[in-house]
């Protein structure tokens, strides 16, 4: 088997390289490390520097490695949602969106291309393969690093053409092994926060470099009452305590909404910041839609739909009392016990209890109850 | 076919000719000296840098004194842009406040034109390039107002390989900026055109022993009689206070050796590469659909070669060939070694989608009828199995 390797310059993709080179041996993997920005403030996963730390773990691993510059997609597809959504009071994750658009669609596509029969990632997840030989996405077996979260949007086509040599290694058995072959990236932190947003800059002035930033009004979330001046309306996300001051009986306040258009920021108590159900749309399945939402499987039952593609519209057959899954709305949020139903070609999910709030734009994954560690499914809430 | 390579990237870098190889290895241990001392050690390096200098002066048309050694054609190019604009700001009794450069240079001069005109507050006219390649004249002429200091044109442009036409854009500098220098980075084209006749009446030339079969990391800028460049690099004052720092006198006469080699052979060279650049250019004209020569051919040099293939992405193509054994280029690489959309076919009015499929192959004095049959056997294949 060919693979192609995406070499971030980080320990998790370097010992991925190592895994996938001892396994399928070091001629039939190939490195490959993404230029995904090329802005001023170029400082993140695709700098100078890791290409080099990436270019020097496959010298010594022994592979060919490659740059592919895929900073005019990145910059569509994820630096421009992401502004946009702020601009429109959503908060996007770029993580996902580069998951979903730059490195398990265009880089799956150029591997095909190229004749690799799959992409390996250094991603802390696991790919499980059925009996029936579908493909299930699993948390990675270190609880603290799994990123099963930001790739809950991947379906059966993506999987099937992937791999994820660490998943079922703990971040300090990837260290160890690194530090074992003598990689220099065996003590490298770990990346953080958004990359393309310079940690000493922040994300306000990478905003404030491209949309106008508009000062609005907290307004309290049952009365109306105005509560003071906001610095910035696009810099304020829902469920959002910091900066929101307290109440008269001292209880902390959250964001409840943003609205942008009237430059109002509505703020409540901790019960106001959390709700019962939240909708979401762009839904995908790993394997299929849950076959109590009429969709054909789903739910670790074998089908043979095209998984992870959107749901058609006119599957709202939903049943009507729910199908339950464990809902994460965060990227080390607790799994929540929920139900979800479709409603026209959106996901209406009821949490077990109140939620905080998920911001608009944020990224809910789906999981089975019955295999926790299994996703089932994602959408993006609206 | 298994295991052979072939090599088409010779604009990017080419071999050392053996004569270089074999001129510059007395200078690496024996003859070891410091040319900027007063005794034997010093002076039998000085003898060699002196005698480099005259050869090179000479197969370039230019005089002795005319010649300033650099670390390269970036350093040439360097030099010229802001050490002629210093010289020309100290000196001229109006304002200096606007430069002039072709959208199509390289990096080297575009950047380092750039960097002028954000350092001084001088304003900088790009100008854009036909269809064919060549720097449209009228443009320039309207870019050059009296006030303009500086212009540069480059002789071959390093993607596409047109020649351009430096005399006119002389004239038309002479007529519409009297004030102005002209500088041509002529990196590229060493290898083609006669290195005596190129420069054309331009008051700085610039040139890289690399690209001719010398060593990476030595060039040399040609700077005109009466023409004045203050430093870029301040130091010890060699090179007639222009470029200081101890000669690199190995890479200096091996550079001259590289030279009077391609000199010699150039007439030979150009006629029987230029026949396999045909033989290439038309066998895969013919043989893959959906593809298209970028520029004219009648203006480009004989070495080079750029195709446009339709719906293909030239970053995947130059993966595939690679593994095929044949080594090309996507437009520039950037120090990462990514490919970067190409700002020349930008200037001449390619849309980004139109850039995409857009391969250099570029020949050399070392390329063989075998390397042209390699590449005809495998391009088509891969193209096809891109577009699959």
């Amino acid at each position: 088997m060919s693979v192609l390797v995406a070499l971030s310059g980080g320990v998790d993709s370097s010992v991925a390289a190592a895994l996938v080179a001892e396994q399928y041996g070091r001629d039939q993997v190939v490195g490959a490390t993404l230029k995904l920005w090329g802005g001023a403030s170029d400082s993140g996963c695709c700098s100078v520097a890791d290409v080099e730390d990436a270019r020097r773990v496959a010298d010594q691993l022994g592979l060919v490695h490659h740059v592919f510059n895929f900073a005019a997609g990145f910059e569509e597809r994820v630096v421009d949602p992401y502004v946009r959504g702020h601009a429109e009071g959503r908060t996007p994750n770029p993580c996902i969106e580069c998951n979903r658009y730059l490195k398990f669609d265009r880089l799956l596509e150029r591997a095909r291309t190229l004749g690799f029969d799959a992409v390996a990632t250094g991603h802390h997840a696991r790919r499980v393969t059925t009996a029936e030989g579908r493909f299930r996405l699993c948390r990675g077996a270190d609880p603290l690093k799994d990123q099963s979260y930001v790739l809950a949007m991947l379906g059966q086509d993506q999987l099937a053409r992937t791999v994820f040599p660490v998943g079922e290694l703990t971040k300090g058995q990837v260290r160890d092994e690194a530090r074992r072959l003598g990689l220099r990236t065996a003590g490298k932190p770990d990346s953080q926060d958004v990359c393309f947003i310079r940690a000493d800059q922040g994300r306000a002035a990478f905003l404030a470099s491209r949309i106008p930033l508009h000062p609005g009004r907290l307004v309290d979330h049952e009365t109306g009452e105005d509560l003071g001046p906001v610095e910035a309306v696009e810099l304020v996300t829902v469920g959002q305590r910091r900066g929101m001051g307290h109440a008269t009986d001292g209880k902390r306040r959250f964001v409840t909404a943003v609205d942008i258009a009237n430059r109002r920021v509505s703020i409540g108590s901790p019960e106001a910041a959390h709700a019962s159900d939240v909708r979401l749309h762009t839904v995908s399945w790993v394997d299929g839609a849950p076959a109590g939402l009429g969709g054909p499987g789903g739910l670790g039952r074998p089908h043979h739909g095209a998984g992870g593609a959107d749901v058609g519209a006119g599957a709202d057959v939903g049943a009507e009392a729910g199908v339950p899954v464990l809902a994460q709305c965060s990227a080390h949020g607790h799994p929540v016990p929920s139900s979800v139903q479709l409603v026209g070609d959106e996901l209406s999910i009821v949490f077990g209890a109140p939620q905080r709030r998920v911001a608009p734009g944020q990224t809910v994954a789906l999981y089975d109850p019955d295999h926790p560690d299994t996703v089932v499914g994602s959408g993006i809430a609206g | 076919m298994a295991g052979r390579r072939s090599y088409f990237d010779h604009a990017a870098t080419t071999p050392m000719r053996p004569e270089a190889v074999e001129a510059m290895l007395p200078f690496l241990s024996g003859n070891f000296g410091n040319p900027s001392g007063s005794h034997a050690e010093s002076r039998r390096a000085r003898r060699a840098v002196d005698d480099a200098r005259d050869q090179v002066a000479l197969l370039l048309g230019a005089d002795p004194g005319e010649v300033v050694f650099t670390s390269g054609g970036t350093e040439a190019d360097n030099l010229a842009v802001a050490g002629a604009w210093e010289a020309m700001v100290a000196t001229s009794p109006t304002p200096a406040t606007a430069l002039v450069c072709s959208a199509m240079e390289h990096h080297a001069v575009l950047n380092a034109c750039r960097a002028l005109a954000r350092r001084t507050g001088a304003e900088l006219r790009e100008v854009r390039t036909g269809k064919d390649g060549i720097i449209d004249l009228d443009a320039l002429a309207e870019a050059c107002t009296p006030e303009v200091r500086l212009v540069s044109v480059m002789t071959v442009n390093n993607e596409i390989g047109t020649v351009q036409p430096i005399g006119s854009v002389t004239a038309v500098v002479r007529h519409r900026s009297p004030s102005a220098l002209v500088h041509t980075d002529a990196v590229q084209a060493v290898p083609w055109l006669d290195g005596r006749e190129l420069t054309a009446g331009a008051d700085l030339v610039a040139v890289s022993a690399h690209k001719f079969g010398g060593p990476k990391g030595v060039g040399a800028l040609v700077v005109r009689d009466g023409t004045v460049v203050h430093p870029i690099l301040h130091g010890g004052g060699q090179e007639r206070d222009r470029r200081s720092g101890t000669h690199n006198v190995a890479g200096i006469v091996s550079m001259a050796a590289a030279l009077a080699a391609t000199d010699s052979d150039r007439p030979s060279t150009v006629e029987r590469v230029g026949r396999m650049r045909d033989r290439l250019g038309d066998g895969l004209l013919a043989t893959v659909a959906g593809t298209s020569e970028t520029g004219e051919r009648s203006a480009r040099t004989a070495g080079h070669l750029h195709l446009r293939f339709a719906g293909i992405e030239s970053e995947a193509l130059v993966v595939l060939l690679d593994e095929a054994g044949v080594a090309v280029s996507a437009g520039a690489a950037c120090s990462s070694g990514a490919v970067e959309a190409s700002h020349v076919l930008e200037s001449m009015g390619f849309s980004r989608e139109e850039a995409t499929g857009g391969i250099r192959i570029s020949l050399g004095a070392t390329t063989t009828e075998a390397d042209i049959d390699h590449a005809l056997a495998v391009v088509p294949g891969a193209v096809a199995q891109l577009r699959d």
